[in-house]
């Protein structure tokens, strides 16, 4: 190996290390965190297929067979009938989140666990700064999701307004930070891996199906008054809500106070609970076991 | 046999090793970490002093891991203070990892990408941009004899070149503390040999301190300093001649048998 040391190659000095970063380091930090999250997910293919299959199925499939079944009355914010394959569309986009958001926060437990994340948590900056970026690099993932998902239902029609496709940017954004930063919370409470498929089981398919992303509340009500209330409480009917509003250039206010408000809870929540010690690996003693 | 006859057994600081470590480059004082009731490390305490190579020497399941996952700051400090320089790596965390670069005992390093990207990545959580870390990293590929695998993925480099990539890595942002856990573990002899020289090489080069947990005496040498670990107790720290001159050994082999084999009786933490 060469041994010939450059200049620019000699040590940091102390003052340099007191330094505190400026704003540009921040913001290359977290462009290197988004991109990086980016790149891992257009290499895997197969997570890509099946982040779009999964949407797809429901929205050709589930829709069309429940299309004569589930009548649809006019509600905010739509102008008139509509099919049921573009009253499910918005619950969809908020699914592919839902799924994201959970990925993501297994990929942090499969990291924590075998030492990838390690990169991360070393880096000098601020824990909760590398939280958070790692949180928006997810969401940054979600939106190639949603837009891929997007584009392939304009093909059979279904879709918003063409100005939709930019007014929902913003609440795809939020509803990507509350449901990655749940996942990030559920992440960090969770012991081991092998807790996880009991979180799609019991968080996942509970927060889709009690929700509006399937039909609206008012059946939901008729049906049964408690089913409603569950509903109206539960985040991710929110989260449905302020993307439905924003594919028509609209803004639901109470769902965009809730979503913001949860977003905002489920960060700190996530930031206080994660502790790299935590999990499989540690408990077993890691560094004793591992030398 | 007790911890009170274990610490009996611990062999004297040298002196001419702690009158040079008057500024350490990492000193870890009194650190203590349980898992639960399981006692991992008991107050540990050595110093590591400027442009030395220091070697954490400990069987499997001595505390090494855990005692590098509390001076990275993966794990909080339960008892105890380390230091890097001056930084205080519980109170001044940010300050003390910029100082410092890292080789973990697992893989890091991320398959999928390419070893250019993972040192790109990795020098941005550094705050180092593309522009400035691609000529860097260039170089630095250069000198670990990997220039012609630049846009290779990972995945395609072998056991030796994977951990050649990890210490280049560690070294982007100019660190003036290197320290590595079990990194030739795995390895062939050759790929070990090349490993060690090259981060010998480093410390003449950088003037960096180096701290080099391993649990394989032939990569002792004679002119290292020693933190024997046993057991998440320190048993043994100084000069290796000073070590194996206390323990009465010839070697720093048998100075090592000597000093573990005591403490087989104590309950593990495994």
């Amino acid at each position: 190996m060469n041994t010939a040391v450059s200049e620019r190659h000699k040590v940091i000095s102390v003052g340099e290390a007191k330094r505190r970063f400026s704003l540009r380091q921040f913001a290359v930090c977290l462009q290197g965190i988004v991109w990086r999250e980016s790149l891992r997910f257009l290499h895997q293919r197969e997570r890509f297929i099946s982040a779009l299959v999964r949407p797809l199925v429901w929205l050709f499939i589930f829709a069309a067979g429940f299309r004569q079944v589930l009548g649809v009355s006019i509600i905010p914010p739509y102008q008139t009938y509509i099919l049921y394959a573009e009253y499910i569309t918005p619950g969809l986009i908020a699914m592919i989140q839902l799924f994201n958001g959970m990925q993501s926060s297994l990929s942090m437990v499969y990291d924590r666990e075998m030492g990838n994340m390690r990169t991360l948590l070393v880096s000098p900056f601020p824990r909760w700064y590398l939280l958070c970026a790692k949180l928006l690099a997810g969401t940054a993932v979600s939106l190639l999701q949603v837009y891929a998902f997007l584009l392939i239902a304009r093909f059979w029609d279904i879709g918003p307004p063409p100005l939709g496709y930019l007014f929902v940017l913003p609440a795809l954004v939020l509803s990507g930070l509350m449901l990655g930063a749940l996942g990030m919370l559920i992440s960090s409470v969770i012991k081991q891996l092998e807790n996880f498929a009991g979180v799609m089981n019991f968080v996942i398919f509970p927060m889709f199906f009690a929700s509006s992303a399937l039909y609206p509340l008012w059946q939901v009500r008729e049906g049964s008054p408690f089913l409603y209330y569950v509903c109206k409480f539960n985040p991710f009917t929110h989260a449905v809500e302020l993307i439905r509003f924003a594919l028509y250039a609209e803004v639901n206010w109470v769902s965009l106070a809730v979503t913001s408000g949860c977003t905002a809870l489920f960060i700190l929540g996530a930031i206080l609970a994660y502790d790299p010690s935590r999990g499989f690996l540690a408990r077993r003693g890691e560094g004793v076991g591992a030398g | 046999m007790g911890r009170n006859d274990h610490e009996a057994m611990r062999c004297e600081l040298d002196p001419s090793i702690s009158q040079s470590m008057t500024t350490p480059m990492l000193s870890v004082e009194a650190v203590s970490h349980s898992y639960g009731t399981r006692r991992a490390l008991d107050n540990v305490t050595f110093a590591v002093a400027p442009a030395t190579f220091a070697v954490l020497l400990g069987l499997n399941g001595a505390g090494k891991s855990t005692l590098y996952s509390l001076i990275t700051r993966l794990y909080g400090t339960q008892q105890g203070r380390i230091r890097i320089l001056d930084f205080d790596v519980a109170r001044a965390s940010g300050e003390a990892l910029r100082t410092l670069g890292v080789v973990f005992q697992s893989r890091t390093l991320d398959l999928d990408l390419t070893v250019m990207q993972n040192l790109i990545y990795d020098a941005a959580l550094h705050g180092i941009g593309k522009r400035e870390a691609s000529p860097l990293a260039e170089e630095m590929l250069a000198r670990i004899a990997l220039h012609d695998r630049v846009h290779d993925k990972v995945r395609s480099l072998s056991g030796g070149q994977m951990r050649r990539v990890e210490i280049a890595r560690a070294l982007l942002h100019r660190p003036r503390l290197l320290v590595l856990d079990e990194p030739t573990v795995g390895l062939d002899i050759k790929s070990r040999a090349d490993i060690l020289q090259y981060v010998r090489q480093l410390i003449v080069e950088r003037s960096i301190s180096v701290l080099w947990a391993t649990h394989l005496i032939d990569e002792v040498d004679e002119t290292d300093h020693i933190v024997v670990l046993h057991h998440g107790q320190v048993l043994a720290q100084g000069l290796v001649s000073s070590v194996v001159h206390e323990c009465g050994a010839k070697t720093v082999g048998d100075a090592f048998m000597r000093l573990t084999s005591s403490g087989d009786s104590i309950g593990g933490a495994e």
